[in-house]
């Protein structure tokens, strides 16, 4: 799926000016609240209607402005699930989970009992929608967009409006949609965690423009968007498998491209795909390999670039046999160690600094 | 109890505010999505012009429709003879009269339901494969339910209350006009009619209340139906 976005709009004060193209089975828009991500989504939908630009997926073309193309939003084919979950008060969870089926939206390979089961909501078809919990009702709005036989499915922070437990509770649902339906999703978020346990592809907006898109790996351990990525939420991002589980201390070994390490706990089998993010402040540096202490994550390699200094604190990206790591230090540790460019270091990382909303099924 | 001159008045009067709840449905809900819904030059105008049977003497519409739909008239000739319809002096007159005196109240109560809709759940019906039609008929509808029964109930009960317009327009002629308030204004201009126009009274009581208890009940259901409260 290649989705391709270029969308223009004066909301008032604000201007959004996005253009991105993606590729990624979850392409994720972050940013702050108010950078634009639900209205690029909107536009994608055909809820919000850009003054100028072009919206096409697979070179099929949904909006453009030039060529007067506008196709309405319920023949987009998209299904979208909404922060709120906006069910259909007055029908029973069955009734809305089918009622894309009365418009002839019928999918030949999302059938209503494979979803029910996908998404738990057995138990929940002939209630409605107001006597749900905060996740039924969020599951049953997936499930509903998925009947509906959507090619891409946009969802507009999906988990705002839930508690801790029930955030975990659907991310897993969305995980296992993304790797059991294989149907691309765009989604939105403002949570860094939810980011990096779900997506591959990332668009990050600021006041209504794209300031970055690719890749996450990339995206997240580049520099110069620390600060719009919030002053504790910079990191670097680690696709491994599980090789090792030590059940005994409790502990994971997680095998990536330069090396292996440690986190503590990881609920998942020996061999599953997990992605890692190491935020740059739980990571230290240093220029001997240190012996007698506690942390469990020495990894050697070498400096690659050091980032622009903010107050105190320095970022240090570090290259370890090819994967890159976010190092925050302060600048008074650069100049003690006398780091530069090309310098080899080993970079330090307690493994209970990696908790569980760090780790993602990749 | 009642004696059959008695029974007559009521079953015309049930009549006349039936078909005029009925025929004012259509015109009352099309106006109630155009003023919550579009924007237009002369919407406060023709607010203001839908409201008028709220504030002017009923017998100034009862004289408008005369002039306007009797025989002679110009929409009232027009209509008798193109489709033979005549309203003058008949009981379809009433039911004009009473649907014209209830359309305000109708077109309030639904243009507030539909201006308390959460449109947003046109939206999402709309990413769901649900064109312009089927959200107003699967969507829209159903969720005004409620405040469209509203409106007609108490269209309804406007039109059993009708007395200025009707009588202005259509006359008093027993059997054909002749609703209960007609009867009850007729008994007390003859001597020695106070008994019958009490007997009466008794009736519009028990029917007033009637109306109102059983429009509540219904009410209500159409409200847990849509809201679940």
């Amino acid at each position: 799926m290649r989705l391709e976005v270029a969308a223009a709009k004066r909301l008032g004060a604000f201007a959004l000016e996005a253009e991105f193209a993606s590729e990624g089975r979850v392409t994720a828009l972050f940013g702050r609240s108010g950078s634009g991500k639900t209205s690029v989504l909107n536009a994608i939908a055909g809820l919000l209607r850009p003054e100028r630009g072009r919206i096409a997926i697979d070179g099929e073309t949904l909006f453009d402005a030039a060529a007067r193309i506008d196709v309405p939003v319920h023949r987009r084919r998209l299904g979208y699930v909404f922060q709120e979950g906006r069910l259909l008060p007055h029908l029973t969870v069955r009734q809305n989970l089918l009622y894309g089926q009365r418009f002839g939206r019928r999918s030949a390979a999302a059938r209503l009992d494979d979803v029910v089961a996908l998404l738990g909501l057995g138990g929940a078809l002939a209630r409605h929608p107001h006597d749900l919990s905060g996740g039924e009702k969020q599951r049953a709005a997936i499930g509903r967009a998925l009947l509906a036989d959507p090619r891409l499915l946009l969802m507009d922070e999906p988990l705002a409006s839930l508690d801790t437990e029930r955030k975990g509770e659907i991310l897993y649902y969305i995980e296992r949609l993304r790797d059991e339906t294989g149907i691309p999703i765009v989604y939105v978020s403002h949570s860094i965690d939810e980011v990096v346990r779900i997506a591959d592809t990332v668009v990050l907006l600021s006041e209504g423009r794209v300031l970055d898109a690719g890749p996450i790996r990339e995206t997240m351990a580049r520099m110069e968007l620390r600060p719009f990525l919030g002053r504790f939420e910079g990191g670097a991002v680690l696709e491994a498998h599980v090789a090792e589980q030590d059940l005994a201390n409790g502990l994971t070994r997680l095998e990536f491209a330069g090396g292996s390490i440690y986190a503590p706990d990881v609920d998942a089998l020996i061999g599953e795909r997990v992605r890692v993010r190491v935020r740059a402040r739980d990571v230290s540096l240093a220029t001997v390999r240190p012996e007698a202490i506690s942390v469990l994550n020495v990894l050697p390699g070498t400096v690659k670039a050091l980032g622009e200094a903010s107050g105190a604190s320095v970022d240090v990206q570090i290259d370890v046999a090819g994967t890159v790591l976010l190092a925050r230090i302060t600048r008074k540790s650069v100049d003690a160690l006398a780091l530069v460019p090309g310098r080899p270091v080993y970079a330090l990382v307690k493994a209970v600094a990696i908790d569980r909303h760090s780790v993602g099924w990749a | 109890m009642l004696t059959a001159a008695e029974l007559e008045i009521l079953g015309l009067s049930l009549k006349v505010a039936f078909w005029s709840m009925l025929a004012s449905l259509p015109v009352a809900l099309g106006l109630a999505m155009l003023l919550a819904r579009a924007e237009f030059p002369g919407k406060t105008l023709l607010d203001g012009v839908i409201h008028l049977p709220l504030v002017l003497p009923p017998v100034v519409i009862g004289y408008l429709l005369l002039v306007g739909f009797g025989r002679s008239g110009p929409i009232g000739a027009f209509l008798e003879e193109q489709l033979g319809i005549v309203f003058a002096f008949r009981w379809s007159g009433a039911a004009l009269a009473a649907a014209v005196m209830g359309l305000p109240l109708a077109v309030r109560a639904m243009r507030q339901s539909i201006e308390a809709l959460d449109r947003r759940l046109e939206a999402a019906a709309a990413t769901l494969g649900a064109g312009p039609f089927a959200v107003f008929a699967t969507v829209t509808l159903p969720l005004i339910g409620p405040g469209v029964l509203n409106g007609m109930l108490l269209a309804f009960a406007r039109s059993l209350g009708e007395f200025g317009a009707t009588i202005t327009f259509v006359s008093n002629i027993p059997g054909e006009t002749q609703t209960l308030p007609l009867a009850i204004y007729g008994f007390t201009q003859v001597p020695g009619g106070d008994a019958q126009a009490l007997r009466l009274c008794v009736l519009s009581i028990l029917l007033s209340l009637a109306a109102l208890i059983g429009s509540e009940l219904l009410l209500r259901r159409a409200r847990r139906r849509t809201q679940g409260a």
